[in-house]
Parts: structure tokens; C-alpha cells; sequence
């Protein structure tokens, strides 16, 4: 009697195990497959997002609210981590769940996303602001010959360094990375600080600082189509090579092994630091007087010494979810000169051209004028849908190198190998 | 236990001043003494740095005075406002809750079973529920995270309450098992010789006998779904659903890269200080339970 | 420990008299417990059995990141223990083992002296074991909180840096992370094993240490002689269990580290390429792999040392 039991039971794990290893896919939200965008349809949607802490965004959605009752926009808001977001982004879009409407994509992603079949292609001519985008945000939305998202917001690496210092020297902010290497390592030590400081960690952080160091040099990590690797080369090496001797000369400190954006910043707020790479947000908090900021109004923003890695995200639409027409919609308003100004009050880096230009902005934040030259400039990292891979292969085999550990060649060796296995999946 | 042996050195009735018994005392005891001074630093220590550090705000928080100068609820605050850890605080409620309770009904009939009754092979089912209760979730993730994927069960609580049985389960097997076994059975049969029904037996008798097993097994249990970081980690996305381990591995300052490190040590406080409450009420039992149980860390 | 269930069980199953009066009584009783384990194990079938099994199932299959899974048997497996990628597994299976055999042995150490003087304190007896519970009540991950926050450098508030007078990267070089793991892994478990060995050290009898004494040996041949061999069953249980503890280890390296400098264990491999890389079938694979070794250790350990404990046992019988 037991056994026929146990054997019942056998036979139902059995099924259970069959039944969903057949059921393919598309448990998730369901039903919002058919609808494209051509025959889209109006109505309720969400806008997904990391964290925001500019505070513009509920704002500017409650303004939509109030002027489209029946397209409301809900906020999802995801955690701060960019690893986070696309965890989170990428387990949602795989389970085919119409939960995720309009996301809000870090531009590295976009290619990835686009590959995957998660995205909506956009129609270019609708949205007449693309023509007055800075080139590198209209890349980033680019892949394979198709528009897969619209620029929502760029951002860029700067120098920041102690003018009060290099003031004092009588010397100019480092055109190229030799000079900066020389003058961090002749001027700081006689102010009894570090010379120079970017993010070392080993997180995505320190894919954006060695891809800067290796484009400083005149190298790169894959060819432009991104399915060759071109990274063993003598460009490359130096680039890697600066950093290392950083740490080996002790012009990059120690600890910013350790650093990641927050650790720097305060390294520098704390006085420690001559030079610092940087985003944008630090320039409000470094120049705050008092307590929390030892160096308010020593310091200014220079142009790295080589290109910066481009940041920002972008709007793009789910292929999984319902009222297609109104995310467009939502995404053309949120494009709008309109809005890109509100945005900027709350000092996110716009990606039309024009706005960096204007003057009031530029009174209200004197390192416009820098971080448009960084854009203007910048480089995408890797646009390949296997990006994920790619950073990690590039934190892999870089941040043994900047600890000591591994040489530079043996680094530049490892990476080669390792995004050779990337971009092959 | 309970059995403790005066210390043998006894003195012999003389009458000592207090300061020369005490000084006697401490010389005999002087590294006991120690050791318990070094124990108690060890453990404590720690979590006093964490409530230390729950109560400053920056700059002071980036010194390590051991007494906050200015001691401020500011990070209590925005572990409620920014963070809005009430809903990590309800969803752990809510899942630790619910696994204890499914791992103890059904987990109380096998343990009844296995303590109780006469049976063939109940050493290969004891042995069989404490391996799977060292079982490495890891292994079960990638499956549930699948099928939560699969069935739209991601940021649900039943993502969380169903793999979080796997572990309890066999848990709350295991100790009321041996709660159960040590257990003064023959009252019941007494209780019924002087004319109860066994209706009465049991309500009278059994229940007040099991239910401070009972009860301690449920905080086990609990505290073990309360601190489960992994599964939750992969299976949850919104602070909605997040439970409390998740949620403060996941705080987020005020500008875009910090880490709030006040904030964290003030939720951690509050996560840790349930728990310290009910270890300190019921410290014997739950000792007992863990020394029968011992399974995990 | 030193009372298991399964002692109890046995000890008890022995103590009623002749079995032949109680055949019939057997066979309802072993039906009654067949029902009431049905539930139990029903649904540790569907908790535990199914998701290991489905997870064997899906690593034998490839992660075909934009297109269907292809079955591939066990290229799963060869890519990690052999391939080009095999480094991957090889250094979190050495960290992981490493960290585990370091960890465990402070644990027990610092553990036995908890429980030596846990087991002679009289005065403050209930303060101590309310202490000793602290640490194992707070939730792992914010013990890997707060000790990230304690191990920052010591000029942003970092506690450890400040009392040692020490300035060590402990999160930003090899050892110091790892040591930085099994430090916070022994300072939240070795109170806990302290309690389970000083339950061990109650049951050993006063008498043997009286006798002992009185035949002049010397406290440290009363520890050699008595208290270790009697303690030997309550240790090997407890090292058992802190073994299959330490190497699944995630929340402290996920937390302190996310795995950098050397601090990849088996856990966190297998969840990074399930979860955040989204492999999930090379995950399961790693998954499964780390249950088998897991499972191995659990093996060879009662099998070497389970045996010596029973023969133990058997001569004190004699």
C-alpha cells in the first residue's frame, strides 16, 4: 500500500518536471505581445527607472498626469545599483511581464536589450529633437542599422583638480595623461597629498577608468562593429600601463583600489587628492563651504586628458507591454526642450546641444562649458549586446594588474582572451 | 544542566573583611573573570559599534569616538522616510511569518511520529530530513528563480515563502523532535486513568506540555526566514516586496553613489533588536533547541 | 549534539520489554507515522527534491543567450571543470575550501575556550549566554553590513583600523579580504559553537575531574584525558555542521566584496552566471556542481571521523 503511494507520487514529480520543462516561456504577464508599436494602443502605462535622487521625475510625471487622465504614468522605481537595474530589467523583460512599460536604459545596455528582442524599434522620424543631439547619446541608441531607444540624458567624465594648487605652481590642468602623471607626481607630494584618483574597484567603475586610460593611449577594446578584439596592442598596453605605474609609483594611492564615484569624491572633498576623475554630481557637493567640503572654492573642472567614456541612459520601449502609443507619446514629452530645461534645474546633463550653451544654465553651473567638450568627445564603451560580459571581462583582468599582482602584458593577454570568449556568448 | 557543583574552595568560616574575600576572590578567578570580560567584549562589542554608529551623522560618524557627542535619530528617521523600511519590515513579517507557520503544521505531525511512535527506518527519515536541512540553497535557486521567471512569481512572496519551507521545514522536524521526545508522555495516559477523555487529555495535558517547544521552535524558525539573504536577493525587486535583509544591503544615500552607512547600522539596529529581545527572554530554551537542533550558524 | 533526536529515538524505541505483545499495536503505529510523515515529506518533495532535480536538468543545457537552449549533456560541466573558463571554478573551489578549513578551525578554537569558560562562570552565567546569542541572532547580512562599515579605512570611520592602529585596505587586497570574511564569519559563529560545546561539557561527569585530581593530574592532563575525548562527539558534530556551513558561504562575500580580490566562492560563481549574468544553465551546473561537493565532504567526514566517534563510543561501553 505504501509503495503504490511513493510510486503515485514518483509519477506526479515526473509530470510536474516534463510539464514545465515544455511550457515554454511567456508564463509572465501575457497578452501584451501582439500589440506593436505601428497599431498601438492609448492607456495607463509605467516608466521604470533606477532611483532617482534629482527629484525631477515624479514631478515632471504628475504633470502628464494631470494634462492625460486617461494615459496615466505610474513610477517604478528600481534600486540605485546599475547592476541592480538591469538585473532586475533583464529577469522581467526575459519572463515577457508587461509590468516594465517605458525603461529607462543606461546606454550601455541598449544594444543587449535590442539583440534580446525586449525592444521596440522607434520610428526616428517622430521624434524631431533627434537632429539637435550630441552625436555620441544618438550612437549609443544605435545598433545594427536601427533606433532602438532616444536619448534621455548624457554624462561625462571631468577633471577635477586643485586650482589654488596648480595656481600656486604656475602650472595649467594636464593636456595628456604623461602630464598629468608628472605633475601628480612632482606637485602632491610637496602638499602632502595624493596625486590622482579615479574609481579602481573592481565594478563597472574601473571598465569606464581603464576603457579612459587605454582611449588616452590611442587604443581600444573591440573594433568598431564590436565582434573583433583589438585590444593586444602597444596603445593599449601603455594606456594600462599608466595606471599601473600609479599604483606602483604611489601618485594614485593605494586605497583607490578601493574607491568607488563616493570614496573618491570624499578623498578629494577631504583635501587628499590633487586630481580627481569624476562625474559631474561631485562640483555641487565639492563646492559646498563649511564642514562638509575642505576644498569649496580651491578647485575646478578641466577636460580628462583623454576621451571619457560616454554616460547617460535612454528611453526605450518594451516589446511586452500594453499602450504602446502612449509610451511614445510619454517619451516625445519627456524629450522636449521643456522638459530637458527642468531637468537640467536639477543638474541631470541634458543630451541637446544647444542647452549647454545657454547662458543662464552656464552661470548657474560654470562646468557646462567642460562637460559638453567631455561629450562632445566622449567614446562609447564597447555598443556590443554582450556588454554585460565585456565589462566583467575587462574588471577580470584589469584590477589584478592595478593591484600588482599580474603584469600589464600578462593583463593585456588575459583580457584579450577573455573578451574573445564575451562577444562569442 | 541544571546540576551546577560549588566551586571547591570554600572558605574555611573565617571572617574576611569584603574587600580581602573580594580581592581572594578575583585573585582565584582572576582569568575566569577575564575570560568572561573577553567573551562579552567579543560578542557585544560589535553590536554596540552599531548602535553607536546609528546615532551619529556625518562628519562625526567618520570618527570612532565609542560615545556619540551629539547623539541624533536623524538616520531612525530616514530609515523610515527615505528608505521607507516599514514595507521591508512587513514583508519580512509577512514571510518570515507564513513559513513558520507552514513548517510547524505540517512539520508538528512528522515530529509527533518520529518522537512518539514505533516504526521501521526512522533513523534513515532522521537522517534524511537533517541533510536536507544542510542542503545548499544555491542549488535550488537557479531552479526557483526559473520558475518564478517562468510563472510571473517574480517580487511575490511566494517566491520567498516556498523555498524558504526547504530549510524550515526539516529544521522544525528536527527540534520538536527532540522536544517532543523528552517530553513526559505518561501524564496523558495518567490524565486519562483519573477519568479525562482524550479530548481533555490532550487540551489539558499535552498542549501545556508541548507549547513551550512549540513556541521555541517557531522562533527559530522565524529568526532563520527573517535573516535569508540569497534567494530573496534574487527573487525580489521592489521595496514592496523586498524583505529586511535585502532591503538595507540595498540602501541608497542621498546623492547617486554613497552608501549610507548611518542609515544601514540604524535599520540593522532595528532588524537585530526583535531578535536580541527574544533571545534574551528566552535564551534557555532557545540554547536547548539549537543544541538539539545545532544545524545551522 | 550530545542528545540528537536520534539518541533519544533509540534510547527510547529500546526501553519497552518483550515486542511480541506490542506486533499488532507496531503495525497501526508504523501506519499512523507513514500518515503523519506524508505531509512532510510530500512537501519537502516538491520544496527540495524537484528544484534539485530540475536543476540537473537545466544544466544540461546550453545558455543560448539570444535563441533557444540546445540540450548539450554535460558541456556544462566540462566548460567549468576543464575549459577555458575552468580557472573560474578552480579558484572559488580553493578560496571557498580555504576559507572553510581556515574559518572553521578559529571557530572551534575560540569556541572550546567559550565554552571552558562559559561552563566554570557561575556569577553572570545568564549575561554571558545572552551575549554569546547576539552575534548568531543577528542576520548575516547585516553582519556583513556592519562589518564593512567597521573595515572601512580608519579615516572614514572605520572602527577595526582604529583600535589595531593598523591601516589595512581590508576590503581592497587579497588576504586582508579574505580574512576579512573569516573574521566576520567567526565572529558571528564561534559563540554559537561555544554553546553546543559547552551542552557537551555538562553531561561529563564531575566525578572523572574529582578522581583525576585526586590521582594528581595536572589540569592540562585533565583536559588532554578526560574533557577532549568525552567532547570528541559534541566537537565532530559541530565541525560537521560548520563545514557544510562555510562552503556554501554567500551573504558575507556577496556583501564585504562581491567577490573581488580572491573572494569568488562556489555560491557566488554560481549565482553570478545564474542571476546576474543570466546563464542560468551554466548557473545550474556551478549549482549543482558545489551540492556535490558539498554532499562529498559531508560524506567522507562521517565516513572517516563518524566511524572513529562509533568505535570510540564502543570501547566506554566495554
Amino acid at each position: 500500500m505504501a509503495r503504490s503511494r511513493v510510486k503515485v507520487g514518483l509519477v506526479a514529480l515526473a509530470a510536474m518536471l516534463t510539464l514545465t520543462a515544455c511550457g515554454q516561456g511567456g508564463g509572465g504577464g501575457g497578452g501584451g505581445g501582439e500589440e506593436t508599436l505601428a497599431n498601438g494602443k492609448t492607456g495607463p502605462i509605467t516608466y521604470v527607472t533606477g532611483k532617482d535622487t534629482s527629484g525631477w521625475v515624479q514631478p515632471t510625471i504628475d504633470k502628464w498626469n494631470a494634462a492625460h487622465p486617461n494615459e496615466k504614468v505610474t513610477l517604478i522605481e528600481l534600486p540605485e545599483s546599475a547592476n541592480d537595474q538591469r538585473n532586475q530589467m533583464v529577469t522581467t523583460l526575459q519572463a515577457k511581464s508587461d509590468r516594465y512599460g517605458i525603461l529607462y536604459t543606461d546606454v550601455v545596455w541598449t544594444a543587449e536589450f535590442a539583440k534580446s528582442g525586449w525592444l521596440e524599434e522607434i520610428p526616428k522620424d517622430q521624434i524631431p529633437e533627434f537632429s539637435g543631439m550630441l552625436k555620441g547619446p544618438v550612437d549609443s541608441v544605435t545598433f545594427e542599422g536601427k533606433t532602438w531607444a532616444v536619448p534621455a540624458a548624457s554624462d561625462g567624465g571631468m577633471l577635477y583638480y586643485r586650482k589654488d594648487i596648480l595656481d600656486k605652481e604656475g602650472k595649467q590642468p594636464p593636456k595628456t595623461w604623461d602630464e598629468l602623471a608628472t605633475m601628480a607626481k612632482e606637485i602632491a607630494p610637496k602638499y602632502n597629498m595624493a596625486g590622482y584618483s579615479g574609481q579602481f574597484f573592481k565594478y563597472e567603475g574601473l571598465t569606464v577608468n581603464a576603457m579612459e586610460a587605454i582611449w588616452g593611449a590611442g587604443g581600444e577594446a573591440l573594433a568598431e562593429d564590436g565582434t573583433k578584439v583589438v585590444v593586444d596592442s602597444p596603445e593599449a598596453r601603455k594606456g594600462i600601463d599608466t595606471l599601473v605605474n600609479g599604483f606602483k609609483q604611489g601618485w594614485i594611492p593605494k586605497e583607490a583600489i578601493t574607491y568607488k564615484e563616493e570614496e573618491s569624491r570624499r578623498a578629494f572633498q577631504q583635501g587628499k587628492l590633487l586630481f580627481l576623475r569624476n562625474w559631474p554630481y561631485v562640483y555641487a557637493l565639492a563646492s559646498k563651504p563649511g564642514k562638509e567640503s575642505a576644498v569649496a572654492g580651491k578647485f575646478a573642472v578641466a577636460k580628462l586628458p583623454g576621451p571619457s567614456a560616454l554616460g547617460g541612459h535612454n528611453h526605450a520601449i518594451s516589446k511586452f507591454t500594453k499602450n504602446k502609443k502612449t509610451a511614445l507619446e510619454f517619451i516625445k514629452f519627456l524629450t522636449a526642450p521643456e522638459q530637458q530645461r527642468t531637468r537640467l534645474e536639477k543638474s541631470v546633463a541634458p543630451v541637446s546641444g544647444e542647452l549647454y550653451d545657454d547662458p543662464a544654465f552656464k552661470k548657474q553651473f560654470p562646468f557646462l562649458p567642460v562637460l559638453k567638450e567631455s561629450i562632445d568627445t566622449a567614446k562609447n564603451r564597447p555598443i556590443t549586446p554582450y556588454y554585460n560580459d565585456v565589462h566583467l571581462a575587462i574588471e577580470e583582468a584589469v584590477y589584478p594588474a592595478l593591484q600588482g599582482t599580474t603584469s600589464t602584458d600578462q593583463a593585456i593577454k588575459d583580457l584579450a582572451g577573455k573578451l574573445q570568449e564575451a562577444i562569442q556568448g | 544542566m541544571a546540576t551546577v557543583t560549588a566551586p571547591a574552595r570554600a572558605p574555611v568560616g573565617q571572617a574576611e573583611g569584603t574587600g580581602a574575600r573580594a580581592m581572594r576572590y578575583l585573585r582565584g578567578n582572576g582569568l575566569l573573570i577575564l575570560g568572561i570580560a573577553f567573551i562579552v567584549l567579543y560578542c557585544l562589542f560589535p553590536f554596540y559599534w552599531m548602535i553607536v554608529s546609528s546615532l551619529k551623522v556625518e562628519p562625526e560618524i567618520f570618527q570612532t569616538g565609542l560615545i556619540p557627542r551629539s547623539p541624533t535619530m536623524e538616520n531612525y528617521r530616514a530609515v523610515f522616510t527615505q528608505q521607507r523600511f516599514h514595507l521591508a519590515l512587513r514583508n519580512s513579517l509577512i514571510v518570515a511569518g507564513t513559513t513558520t507557520v507552514i513548517a510547524l503544521a505540517v512539520g508538528c505531525f512528522a515530529a509527533y511520529a518520529l518522537a512518539r511512535l514505533r516504526f521501521r527506518g526512522k533513523f534513515l527519515v532522521l537522517g534524511a530530513i537533517l541533510s536536507i536541512a544542510m542542503f545548499p540553497p544555491i542549488a535550488l535557486l537557479t531552479p526557483i528563480f526559473e520558475l518564478a521567471t517562468r510563472l510571473g512569481w517574480i517580487d511575490t512572496y511566494q517566491a520567498m515563502i516556498i523555498p524558504y519551507i526547504s530549510f524550515t521545514l526539516p529544521l522544525t522536524v528536527w527540534i520538536l523532535t527532540s522536544f517532543f521526545a523528552e517530553m513526559p508522555w505518561e501524564l496523558e495516559q495518567a490524565a486519562k486513568v483519573d477519568g479525562a477523555t482524550p479530548g481533555q487529555a490532550f487540551r489539558k495535558v499535552i498542549i501545556p506540555l508541548a507549547a513551550p517547544g512549540v513556541f521555541t521552535t517557531a522562533i527559530l524558525a522565524f529568526i532563520y526566514a527573517w535573516n535569508e539573504y540569497m534567494i530573496a536577493l534574487a527573487v525580489t525587486q521592489t521595496i514592496d516586496r523586498k524583505p529586511v535583509t535585502v532591503a538595507i544591503a540595498t540602501f541608497t544615500g542621498s546623492s547617486q553613489f554613497q552608501q549610507p552607512f548611518g542609515t544601514i547600522m540604524a535599520a540593522g539596529v532595528l532588524v537585530t533588536i526583535p531578535l536580541v529581545i527574544m533571545v534574551l527572554l528566552f535564551q534557555r530554551r532557545i540554547v536547548a533547541g539549537l543544541t538539539a537542533g545545532g544545524v545551522k550558524g | 549534539m550530545t542528545t540528537t533526536p536520534v539518541d533519544q529515538v533509540e534510547g527510547a524505541r529500546r526501553k519497552p520489554g518483550p515486542a511480541a505483545r506490542f506486533r499488532l499495536r507496531d503495525a497501526s503505529e508504523a501506519r499512523l507515522a507513514f500518515w503523519l510523515l506524508t505531509p512532510t515529506f510530500v512537501l519537502l518533495l516538491l520544496v527540495v527534491g524537484f528544484p534539485i532535480l530540475r536543476a540537473v536538468y537545466l544544466s544540461l543545457f546550453s545558455d543560448n543567450r539570444f535563441g533557444t537552449p540546445e540540450f548539450i549533456g554535460l558541456g556544462n560541466y566540462t566548460r567549468a571543470l576543464f575549459g577555458n573558463s575552468s580557472g573560474e571554478f578552480w579558484a572559488a573551489f580553493g578560496v571557498t575550501t580555504m576559507i572553510t578549513a581556515i574559518s572553521v578551525t578559529l571557530e572551534l578554537l575560540i569556541g572550546l575556550g567559550m565554552a571552558m569558560i562559559m561552563h566554570r562562570a557561575f556569577k553572570g552565567r545568564g549575561l554571558v549566554r545572552a551575549s554569546v546569542l547576539v552575534p548568531w541572532a543577528i542576520p548575516t547580512a547585516v553582519t556583513a553590513l556592519l562589518w564593512k562599515w567597521m573595515y572601512q579605512p580608519a579615516g572614514i570611520g572605520g572602527i577595526v583600523n582604529a583600535v589595531t592602529g593598523a591601516d589595512i585596505l581590508w576590503t581592497g587586497r587579497t588576504w586582508p579580504s579574505r580574512w576579512a570574511i573569516i573574521l566576520a564569519d567567526t565572529w558571528k559563529t564561534a559563540p554559537f559553537i561555544g554553546l553546543l560545546l559547552l551542552a557537551g561539557l555538562q553531561i561529563i561527569p564531575d566525578e572523572l575531574y574529582e578522581a583525576a585530581k585526586v590521582d594528581g593530574a595536572t589540569a592540562w592532563q585533565r583536559f588532554r584525558r578526560i574533557t577532549l575525548p568525552l567532547l570528541k562527539g559534541a566537537i565532530l558534530v559541530a565541525v560537521l555542521f560548520r563545514l557544510l556551513d562555510v562552503l556554501r558561504i554567500f551573504d558575507l562575500p556577496k556583501i564585504l566584496t562581491n567577490g573581488a580580490n580572491g573572494t569568488e566562492t562556489l555560491s557566488l560563481i554560481a549565482y553570478e552566471q545564474a542571476i546576474e549574468r543570466v546563464r542560468v544553465h551554466y548557473g545550474s551546473a556551478l549549482a549543482v556542481l558545489t551540492f556535490l561537493y558539498i554532499m562529498l565532504v559531508a560524506f567522507l567526514f562521517v565516513r572517516v571521523l563518524g566511524a572513529s566517534v562509533v568505535k570510540t563510543q564502543a570501547r566506554e561501553v566495554k
